[in-house]
Protein backbone atom coordinates (compact mmCIF):
# COMPACT_ATOMS: atom_id res chain seq x y z
CA UNK A 1 0.00 0.00 0.00
CA UNK A 2 2.34 2.64 1.06
CA UNK A 3 4.55 1.44 -2.35
CA UNK A 4 1.78 2.60 -4.23
CA UNK A 5 1.00 5.78 -2.08
CA UNK A 6 4.38 6.38 -3.06
CA UNK A 7 4.24 6.10 -6.59
CA UNK A 8 1.31 8.42 -6.72
CA UNK A 9 3.04 11.15 -5.18
CA UNK A 10 6.20 10.78 -7.49
CA UNK A 11 3.76 10.99 -10.36
CA UNK A 12 2.05 13.94 -9.54
CA UNK A 13 5.14 15.76 -8.46
CA UNK A 14 6.47 14.69 -12.55
CA UNK A 15 2.89 16.60 -13.78
CA UNK A 16 3.51 19.49 -11.46
CA UNK A 17 6.76 19.46 -12.86
CA UNK A 18 6.32 19.21 -16.50
CA UNK A 19 3.46 22.22 -15.96
CA UNK A 20 5.77 24.21 -14.36
CA UNK A 21 8.33 23.70 -17.26
CA UNK A 22 5.21 24.89 -19.67
CA UNK A 23 3.82 27.83 -17.92
CA UNK A 24 7.45 29.37 -16.32
CA UNK A 25 8.75 31.95 -18.92
CA UNK A 26 12.31 32.00 -17.83
CA UNK A 27 13.66 29.14 -20.00
CA UNK A 28 16.35 27.93 -17.42
CA UNK A 29 14.04 27.49 -14.76
CA UNK A 30 12.07 24.94 -17.16
CA UNK A 31 14.91 23.45 -18.40
CA UNK A 32 15.40 22.37 -14.26
CA UNK A 33 12.20 21.39 -14.31
CA UNK A 34 12.37 19.03 -17.45
CA UNK A 35 15.58 17.95 -15.46
CA UNK A 36 13.51 16.89 -12.21
CA UNK A 37 11.34 14.98 -14.54
CA UNK A 38 13.48 13.19 -15.43
CA UNK A 39 15.36 12.25 -12.50
CA UNK A 40 11.88 11.28 -10.82
CA UNK A 41 11.24 9.09 -13.67
CA UNK A 42 14.38 7.61 -12.96
CA UNK A 43 13.74 6.48 -9.18
CA UNK A 44 10.18 5.56 -10.62
CA UNK A 45 11.98 2.98 -12.99
CA UNK A 46 14.14 1.94 -10.13
CA UNK A 47 10.44 0.96 -8.03
CA UNK A 48 9.20 -0.46 -10.54
CA UNK A 49 12.36 -2.83 -11.19
CA UNK A 50 14.06 -1.90 -14.18
CA UNK A 51 17.63 -0.78 -12.87
CA UNK A 52 19.30 -0.64 -16.54
CA UNK A 53 16.64 2.07 -17.55
CA UNK A 54 16.41 3.97 -14.59
CA UNK A 55 20.89 4.89 -14.94
CA UNK A 56 20.06 5.36 -18.56
CA UNK A 57 17.37 8.16 -17.68
CA UNK A 58 19.56 9.26 -14.40
CA UNK A 59 22.43 9.58 -16.73
CA UNK A 60 21.40 10.98 -19.98
CA UNK A 61 18.06 12.72 -18.63
CA UNK A 62 19.49 14.33 -15.51
CA UNK A 63 22.86 15.49 -16.28
CA UNK A 64 23.27 15.43 -20.29
CA UNK A 65 20.07 16.47 -21.74
CA UNK A 66 20.19 19.09 -19.43
CA UNK A 67 23.52 20.50 -19.59
CA UNK A 68 22.72 20.37 -23.61
CA UNK A 69 19.78 22.44 -22.94
CA UNK A 70 21.29 25.28 -20.54
CA UNK A 71 24.30 25.87 -23.24
CA UNK A 72 21.62 26.36 -25.58
CA UNK A 73 19.94 29.07 -23.50
CA UNK A 74 23.44 30.58 -22.41
CA UNK A 75 24.34 31.26 -26.37
CA UNK A 76 19.99 31.93 -27.64
CA UNK A 77 18.13 33.92 -24.89
CA UNK A 78 16.70 33.21 -21.71
CA UNK A 79 13.64 34.47 -21.28
CA UNK A 80 10.18 33.85 -23.49
CA UNK A 81 8.87 37.20 -24.69
CA UNK A 82 5.18 36.75 -25.46
CA UNK A 83 5.41 40.56 -27.52
CA UNK A 84 8.09 38.75 -29.40
CA UNK A 85 6.51 35.85 -30.98
CA UNK A 86 3.32 37.73 -31.80
CA UNK A 87 5.18 40.50 -33.82
CA UNK A 88 6.59 37.62 -35.64
CA UNK A 89 3.06 35.82 -36.08
CA UNK A 90 1.67 39.11 -37.42
CA UNK A 91 4.37 40.05 -39.82
CA UNK A 92 3.55 36.48 -41.12
CA UNK A 93 0.37 36.91 -41.17
CA UNK A 94 0.86 40.16 -43.47
CA UNK B 1 8.97 11.68 -66.10
CA UNK B 2 11.27 11.85 -62.96
CA UNK B 3 7.92 12.04 -61.26
CA UNK B 4 7.35 8.61 -63.47
CA UNK B 5 10.17 7.19 -62.55
CA UNK B 6 9.66 7.30 -58.27
CA UNK B 7 6.21 6.08 -58.86
CA UNK B 8 7.50 2.86 -60.34
CA UNK B 9 9.79 2.41 -58.52
CA UNK B 10 7.77 3.00 -54.65
CA UNK B 11 5.69 0.16 -56.42
CA UNK B 12 7.87 -2.01 -56.67
CA UNK B 13 9.52 -1.71 -53.41
CA UNK B 14 5.79 -1.92 -51.88
CA UNK B 15 4.88 -4.90 -53.92
CA UNK B 16 8.39 -6.53 -52.44
CA UNK B 17 7.60 -5.76 -49.02
CA UNK B 18 4.18 -6.78 -49.50
CA UNK B 19 4.91 -9.82 -50.61
CA UNK B 20 7.27 -10.63 -47.64
CA UNK B 21 4.87 -9.65 -45.04
CA UNK B 22 2.15 -11.94 -46.78
CA UNK B 23 4.50 -14.83 -46.36
CA UNK B 24 5.20 -14.63 -42.73
CA UNK B 25 1.80 -15.14 -42.30
CA UNK B 26 1.07 -13.68 -38.40
CA UNK B 27 -1.46 -15.76 -36.51
CA UNK B 28 -1.36 -19.13 -38.43
CA UNK B 29 -1.76 -21.88 -36.47
CA UNK B 30 1.46 -23.70 -37.16
CA UNK B 31 3.45 -20.39 -36.03
CA UNK B 32 1.59 -20.03 -32.40
CA UNK B 33 1.22 -23.57 -31.48
CA UNK B 34 3.89 -25.83 -29.69
CA UNK B 35 6.34 -22.26 -29.83
CA UNK B 36 8.04 -21.02 -26.87
CA UNK B 37 7.10 -17.19 -26.19
CA UNK B 38 10.46 -15.77 -27.10
CA UNK B 39 11.16 -14.04 -23.37
CA UNK B 40 10.83 -17.38 -22.07
CA UNK B 41 13.59 -18.24 -24.73
CA UNK B 42 15.61 -15.67 -23.57
CA UNK B 43 15.00 -16.07 -19.74
CA UNK B 44 16.10 -19.50 -20.13
CA UNK B 45 18.73 -19.50 -22.47
CA UNK B 46 20.26 -16.34 -20.78
CA UNK B 47 21.41 -18.42 -17.59
CA UNK B 48 21.50 -21.93 -19.37
CA UNK B 49 23.48 -21.43 -22.39
CA UNK B 50 25.45 -17.99 -21.76
CA UNK B 51 26.09 -18.13 -18.01
CA UNK B 52 25.21 -14.21 -17.87
CA UNK B 53 22.80 -13.36 -14.82
CA UNK B 54 22.18 -9.71 -16.65
CA UNK B 55 19.03 -10.67 -19.05
CA UNK B 56 18.93 -7.14 -20.40
CA UNK B 57 22.72 -7.09 -20.97
CA UNK B 58 22.20 -10.81 -22.94
CA UNK B 59 19.45 -9.62 -25.19
CA UNK B 60 21.08 -6.33 -26.39
CA UNK B 61 25.16 -7.88 -26.73
CA UNK B 62 24.06 -11.42 -27.69
CA UNK B 63 20.42 -12.49 -29.04
CA UNK B 64 20.11 -8.50 -30.73
CA UNK B 65 23.43 -7.94 -31.24
CA UNK B 66 23.20 -6.41 -34.63
CA UNK B 67 20.78 -3.47 -33.27
CA UNK B 68 22.99 -2.42 -31.06
CA UNK B 69 25.18 -2.35 -33.48
CA UNK B 70 23.17 -0.28 -35.91
CA UNK B 71 22.26 2.12 -32.73
CA UNK B 72 26.46 2.68 -31.60
CA UNK B 73 26.63 3.83 -35.35
CA UNK B 74 23.60 6.07 -35.33
CA UNK B 75 24.90 7.77 -32.53
CA UNK B 76 28.45 8.08 -34.51
CA UNK B 77 26.38 9.49 -37.50
CA UNK B 78 25.04 12.10 -34.62
CA UNK B 79 27.86 13.14 -33.52
CA UNK B 80 29.72 13.50 -37.37
CA UNK B 81 26.78 15.51 -37.87
CA UNK B 82 27.41 17.99 -35.36
CA UNK B 83 31.02 18.13 -35.75
CA UNK B 84 30.23 19.12 -39.35
CA UNK B 85 27.40 21.91 -38.90
CA UNK B 86 29.60 23.72 -36.41
CA UNK B 87 33.58 23.37 -37.56
CA UNK B 88 33.86 26.46 -39.74
CA UNK B 89 32.68 29.01 -36.69
CA UNK B 90 34.41 27.17 -33.77
CA UNK B 91 37.36 27.27 -36.15
CA UNK B 92 36.75 31.05 -36.21
CA UNK B 93 35.68 31.88 -32.36
CA UNK B 94 39.25 29.96 -31.37
CA UNK B 95 38.44 30.59 -27.08
CA UNK B 96 35.76 29.18 -25.43
CA UNK B 97 33.26 31.80 -24.09
CA UNK B 98 32.86 32.12 -20.40
CA UNK B 99 30.73 34.32 -18.74
CA UNK B 100 31.98 34.09 -15.32
CA UNK B 101 34.46 31.46 -13.58
CA UNK B 102 33.87 28.76 -11.74
CA UNK B 103 34.63 29.47 -7.43
CA UNK B 104 37.27 27.52 -5.91
CA UNK B 105 34.40 25.55 -4.55
CA UNK B 106 33.66 23.79 -7.38
CA UNK B 107 37.19 23.51 -9.27
CA UNK B 108 38.67 21.86 -5.83
CA UNK B 109 35.67 19.84 -5.33
CA UNK B 110 35.31 18.68 -9.13
CA UNK B 111 39.11 17.74 -8.82
CA UNK B 112 38.06 15.42 -6.38
CA UNK B 113 35.34 13.67 -7.53
CA UNK B 114 36.34 13.30 -11.18
CA UNK B 115 38.31 10.07 -10.96
CA UNK B 116 35.15 8.58 -8.64
CA UNK B 117 32.76 8.91 -11.46
CA UNK B 118 35.10 7.76 -14.30
CA UNK B 119 35.79 4.44 -11.85
CA UNK B 120 32.07 4.60 -11.57
CA UNK B 121 31.63 4.39 -14.96
CA UNK B 122 34.23 2.08 -16.02
CA UNK B 123 33.04 -0.28 -13.04
CA UNK B 124 29.38 0.05 -14.83
CA UNK B 125 30.67 -1.03 -18.27
CA UNK B 126 32.91 -3.95 -16.98
CA UNK B 127 30.21 -5.65 -14.94
CA UNK B 128 27.33 -5.13 -17.75
CA UNK B 129 27.15 -8.90 -17.87
CA UNK B 130 26.80 -9.51 -13.59
CA UNK B 131 25.02 -5.81 -12.93
CA UNK B 132 22.24 -3.56 -13.60
CA UNK B 133 24.25 -1.23 -16.90
CA UNK B 134 26.16 -1.63 -19.23
CA UNK B 135 28.10 -0.01 -22.19
CA UNK B 136 25.60 2.61 -22.58
CA UNK B 137 25.33 3.45 -19.42
CA UNK B 138 28.75 3.84 -18.31
CA UNK B 139 29.78 5.35 -21.46
CA UNK B 140 27.42 8.29 -20.16
CA UNK B 141 28.49 8.12 -16.83
CA UNK B 142 32.21 8.59 -18.17
CA UNK B 143 31.22 11.80 -20.59
CA UNK B 144 29.28 13.43 -17.50
CA UNK B 145 33.04 13.41 -15.62
CA UNK B 146 34.52 15.22 -18.87
CA UNK B 147 31.37 17.59 -18.24
CA UNK B 148 31.80 18.62 -14.80
CA UNK B 149 35.68 18.71 -15.51
CA UNK B 150 35.00 21.85 -18.68
CA UNK B 151 32.29 23.26 -16.82
CA UNK B 152 34.81 23.61 -13.41
CA UNK B 153 38.19 24.45 -15.60
CA UNK B 154 38.07 27.42 -18.25
CA UNK B 155 41.06 26.03 -20.15
CA UNK B 156 40.42 22.24 -19.77
CA UNK B 157 41.19 20.71 -23.17
CA UNK B 158 40.61 17.30 -24.46
CA UNK B 159 42.41 16.16 -27.68
CA UNK B 160 40.33 15.57 -30.63
CA UNK B 161 42.66 13.61 -31.95
CA UNK B 162 42.67 11.51 -28.94
CA UNK B 163 38.78 11.07 -28.76
CA UNK B 164 38.34 10.14 -32.16
CA UNK B 165 41.25 7.22 -32.33
CA UNK B 166 39.63 6.04 -28.82
CA UNK B 167 36.07 5.98 -30.75
CA UNK B 168 37.67 4.09 -34.08
CA UNK B 169 39.61 1.59 -32.61
CA UNK B 170 36.24 0.56 -30.27
CA UNK B 171 34.11 0.47 -33.48
CA UNK B 172 37.00 -1.81 -34.83
CA UNK B 173 36.65 -3.95 -31.89
CA UNK B 174 32.95 -4.04 -31.88
CA UNK B 175 33.04 -5.14 -35.56
CA UNK B 176 36.45 -7.29 -35.56
CA UNK B 177 34.35 -9.85 -32.68
CA UNK B 178 31.26 -9.63 -34.49
CA UNK B 179 33.34 -10.90 -37.89
CA UNK B 180 35.12 -13.08 -35.01
CA UNK B 181 31.97 -15.21 -34.72
CA UNK B 182 32.66 -16.63 -38.59
CA UNK B 183 35.56 -19.16 -37.14
CA UNK B 184 34.30 -22.18 -36.97
CA UNK B 185 31.10 -21.78 -39.20
CA UNK B 186 29.03 -19.07 -36.62
CA UNK B 187 27.41 -15.92 -37.63
CA UNK B 188 28.28 -12.59 -37.12
CA UNK B 189 28.41 -11.82 -33.37
CA UNK B 190 27.60 -15.32 -32.64
CA UNK B 191 29.53 -16.22 -28.83
CA UNK B 192 32.53 -18.08 -29.57
CA UNK B 193 34.31 -17.92 -26.54
CA UNK B 194 33.83 -19.90 -23.71
CA UNK B 195 31.15 -18.79 -21.68
CA UNK B 196 32.92 -19.38 -18.31
CA UNK B 197 30.86 -19.83 -14.58
CA UNK B 198 27.79 -17.80 -13.53
CA UNK B 199 28.55 -14.61 -12.04
CA UNK B 200 31.90 -14.68 -12.76
CA UNK B 201 33.91 -11.79 -13.80
CA UNK B 202 35.15 -13.72 -16.67
CA UNK B 203 32.45 -15.13 -17.97
CA UNK B 204 29.63 -14.94 -20.84
CA UNK B 205 31.78 -15.43 -24.26
CA UNK B 206 32.26 -11.76 -26.01
CA UNK B 207 29.54 -10.22 -24.12
CA UNK B 208 32.42 -8.03 -22.02
CA UNK B 209 34.46 -7.57 -24.72
CA UNK B 210 31.61 -5.97 -26.77
CA UNK B 211 30.41 -3.58 -23.69
CA UNK B 212 34.09 -2.49 -23.15
CA UNK B 213 34.49 -1.46 -26.32
CA UNK B 214 30.67 0.00 -26.54
CA UNK B 215 31.45 2.00 -23.48
CA UNK B 216 34.65 3.55 -24.78
CA UNK B 217 32.74 4.70 -27.89
CA UNK B 218 29.84 6.03 -26.31
CA UNK B 219 32.24 7.73 -23.71
CA UNK B 220 34.76 9.41 -26.44
CA UNK B 221 31.59 10.36 -29.15
CA UNK B 222 29.44 12.19 -25.75
CA UNK B 223 32.56 13.81 -24.88
CA UNK B 224 32.98 15.03 -28.09
CA UNK B 225 29.62 16.40 -28.33
CA UNK B 226 29.83 18.37 -25.47
CA UNK B 227 33.05 19.51 -25.61
CA UNK B 228 32.28 20.68 -29.41
CA UNK B 229 28.82 22.76 -27.90
CA UNK B 230 30.60 23.81 -25.00
CA UNK B 231 32.97 25.75 -27.54
CA UNK B 232 30.48 27.01 -29.96
CA UNK B 233 30.22 30.63 -29.28
CA UNK B 234 26.56 32.24 -30.57
CA UNK B 235 25.97 35.62 -31.78
CA UNK B 236 25.94 37.97 -28.48
CA UNK B 237 22.51 39.25 -27.62
CA UNK B 238 21.73 42.56 -26.48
Amino acid sequence: MIYFILIIVLLLLMIGASVYAIVQKDLLYAVIATGIISLILSILFYLLQAPDVALTEAAIGVALTTIIFIITIRNTVRHEEEEDGNKKFKSAVK
Amino acid sequence: MKKFIVIILLAVLGGYTANIFFDIGFGEPHFVQGVKPVKDIYLSETVSNLNVSNTVTAIVVNFRGFDTLGEVTVLFLAVTALGSILYKRRHQVGKRSVMFSASSIVTSGSKLIFPAIVLLGAYVFIHGHLSPGGGFQGGVIIATGFLLMLLAYENFSIGHNALSIIESLAGITFAGVGLMGFIGGGTFLENFLPTGILNNLFSGGVIPIIYIAVGFKVAAELTGVIYTVLHEKGEVNE
